[in-house]
């Protein structure tokens, strides 16, 4: 058995007396899709935000590739191999597509403490750039600057990016907000192409799209976890059909 | 790297022209009234690196450009020169200490309480020099030597002539103009401009952020300790007044109306003011009261700043 790219052990925070996240406990692995779902306000944000190092969990523990890694600050964590997108697009606006793409994987040399050679003029980080961008399928977009994408592609960018700084464990927080359906297929293939290399952790609202991705599920309702498992457990759990599933299977 | 407006590039390349060539026929007021300015034009350099670049609006650069001035003055000896390399290299020293620790602290805050904090740091300078009588008080001390530059015997240039001194402070505004443009497309300058421009999404990306500001915080107080090293040597006297917050602001000014982040705008800003204060000047004791007039209108007719002029001519 390998070593879980991420496991959390009574992962807490609290709020003054809101408790945002109680006692989770996560396994991810490589080559395994990993969906939290949850009704608004369960917490599954705050979760990523304590995965991330965006929050300090206020107790409980964090451990990425066997390490512990409570408390570190995000862009350390970063740099153990983890990549992170939002829910709310949060790209560098006025760059183009490439120039985001390009300024992530230069987050992978090992010091960007240099101040003569062209940014421009970095092979390997080119190249890890153009990959992000075709893995994205952003191609014949590179030139575009972001804020003159539509809202599927910031969203495809904002995935690139996380691409180009070439994670082992992905976060993805509601990659598929806000999207139509058309652009959702294609996320949805994306992510499908990524599963095998990566560790990933996806919250996400649309049904469709998790059972269609995920390998195991989680189910959170206010803060804590209600049941975890294969998606077909889930959806037999009636606990999970009362809180949660019920009214969205309605639809 | 961004290409520049090919109408600036003429421009500039013109006005590269007209500067070297100006000795030839200048009188002297004007070859120390242009010197003052390009010397002013490095200082506007080294805060738009913070303000216009990295997203850091400081309103206490003079503190770095007074630091150097004194140290400049400090180690020149009473009726001798100081030593060109040992004084210029002291006083860029001093000036990049007290940035990294003036940028330790503030680097910590942001948006106006990093106005506020740098604004302190400033005044706190400001007070403690003017009320220290042996760095000269409210009055401050005369430097009565330029800096010589001796090698084995020879000197390539005497800063006691006004042209020598004219071409010196040409040479190094060029050559802060063209390193700043270097130092913006490498790495690091990619990595400040991100900053800028997402600072939370850069920590995610992996990057320290922190460490960037402060490197990029010492290289601007650096580049002012090289103005304030400049202009301590061209008027032969330092006084507190290089260190208050009003040479940080009219700095600041110079920075906005010449088009902030871009590369050639605090040059223009420089030049602007400077010149417009001293038309100003000759016309009325009221001067202030065009110069002020003169600024809103350019703020509201060119938000981007006199830079701005050549961005739109290209778009034609």
């Amino acid at each position: 058995m390998t070593e879980p790219a991420l496991r959390t052990a009574a992962l807490r925070k609290d709020f003054g007396g809101l408790t945002a996240v109680n006692d989770v406990a996560l396994v991810c692995r490589v080559g395994e899709l990993h969906a939290v779902i949850g009704p608004n306000g369960a917490g599954k944000t705050t979760l990523i935000n304590l995965l991330s190092g965006d929050l300090a969990p206020s107790s409980g523990r964090v451990e990425l590739f066997g390490r512990d890694v409570t408390g570190l600050p995000s862009h350390s964590i970063s740099q153990l191999g983890v990549g992170r997108s939002y829910q709310r697009t949060n790209i560098f606006m006025r760059f183009t597509v490439f120039e985001n793409c390009r300024l992530a994987a230069q987050s992978r040399l090992p010091s960007s403490m240099r101040f003569l050679r062209p940014a421009a003029r970095y092979r390997e980080v080119n190249e890890a750039a153009a990959r992000a961008v075709e893995l994205a399928e952003l191609c014949g977009r590179e030139q575009v600057p972001a804020t003159a994408l539509s809202h599927g592609e910031r969203r495809q960018l904002e995935v690139a990016m996380t691409l180009a700084t070439r994670p082992k464990l992905l976060l993805l927080d509601e990659p598929l907000a806000g999207m139509g359906a058309e652009e959702s297929t294609r996320m949805v293939a994306l992510l499908r192409k990524l599963a095998p290399g990566h560790a990933m952790l996806l919250v996400e609202h649309d049904m469709d799209a998790v059972f269609a991705l995920a390998s195991v599920l989680t189910v959170m309702v206010n803060g804590a976890v209600l049941a975890s498992g294969a998606p077909e457990a889930i959806r037999a759990n009636r606990e999970v059909q009362e809180a949660y599933l019920g009214s969205e299977d309605g639809e | 790297m961004e290409r520049q407006p090919r109408v600036l590039q003429v421009l500039l390349l013109a006005g590269l022209v007209a500067l070297i060539a100006f000795p030839l026929v200048g009188e002297k007021f004007y070859l120390q009234f242009i010197t003052k300015v390009m010397i002013m034009a490095i200082f506007a350099m080294s805060l738009d690196l913070l303000v216009g670049y990295s997203g850091l609006v400081s309103l206490g650069h003079a503190l770095f450009f007074g630091v150097a001035a004194y140290a400049l003055m400090l180690l020149t000896p009473e009726y001798q020169a100081a030593g060109f390399w040992t004084s210029l290299g002291a006083s860029l020293g001093i000036a990049a200490l007290a940035a990294l620790v003036v940028g330790f602290f503030v680097l910590r805050t942001s948006g106006i309480y990093f106005i506020m904090v740098t604004l302190a740091f400033g005044q706190m300078t400001y007070f403690y020099v003017h009320d220290s009588s042996h760095l000269g008080g409210s009055d401050g001390k005369y430097i009565y030597v330029r800096p010589v530059l001796e090698i084995a015997g020879w000197s390539p240039f005497d800063l006691e002539q006004p042209s020598h001194f004219y071409y010196v402070a040409l040479a190094m505004m060029v050559l802060v103009y063209f390193s700043l443009r270097v130092l913006l497309a490498s790495p690091f300058g990619r990595v400040i401009s991100g900053i800028k421009e997402n600072e939370h999404r850069m920590r995610m990306l992996g990057f320290a952020t922190f460490r960037y500001k402060l490197v990029c915080f010492v290289l601007a107080g650096a580049l002012a300790g090289l103005a304030g090293w400049l202009v301590a040597a061209h008027d032969g006297l330092v006084n507190p007044e290089m260190l208050s917050w009003h040479q940080s602001g009219q700095l600041l000014m110079m920075v906005i109306l010449g088009g902030m982040g871009t590369p050639s705008g605090p040059i223009l800003g420089a030049a602007a003011l400077k010149v417009l204060e001293l038309l100003f000047q000759g016309w009325t004791k009221h001067w202030q009261l065009l110069l002020g007039g003169f600024i809103v209108l350019s703020v509201l007719l060119l938000p981007r700043g006199l830079a701005q002029l050549f961005e739109s001519w290209r778009r034609d």
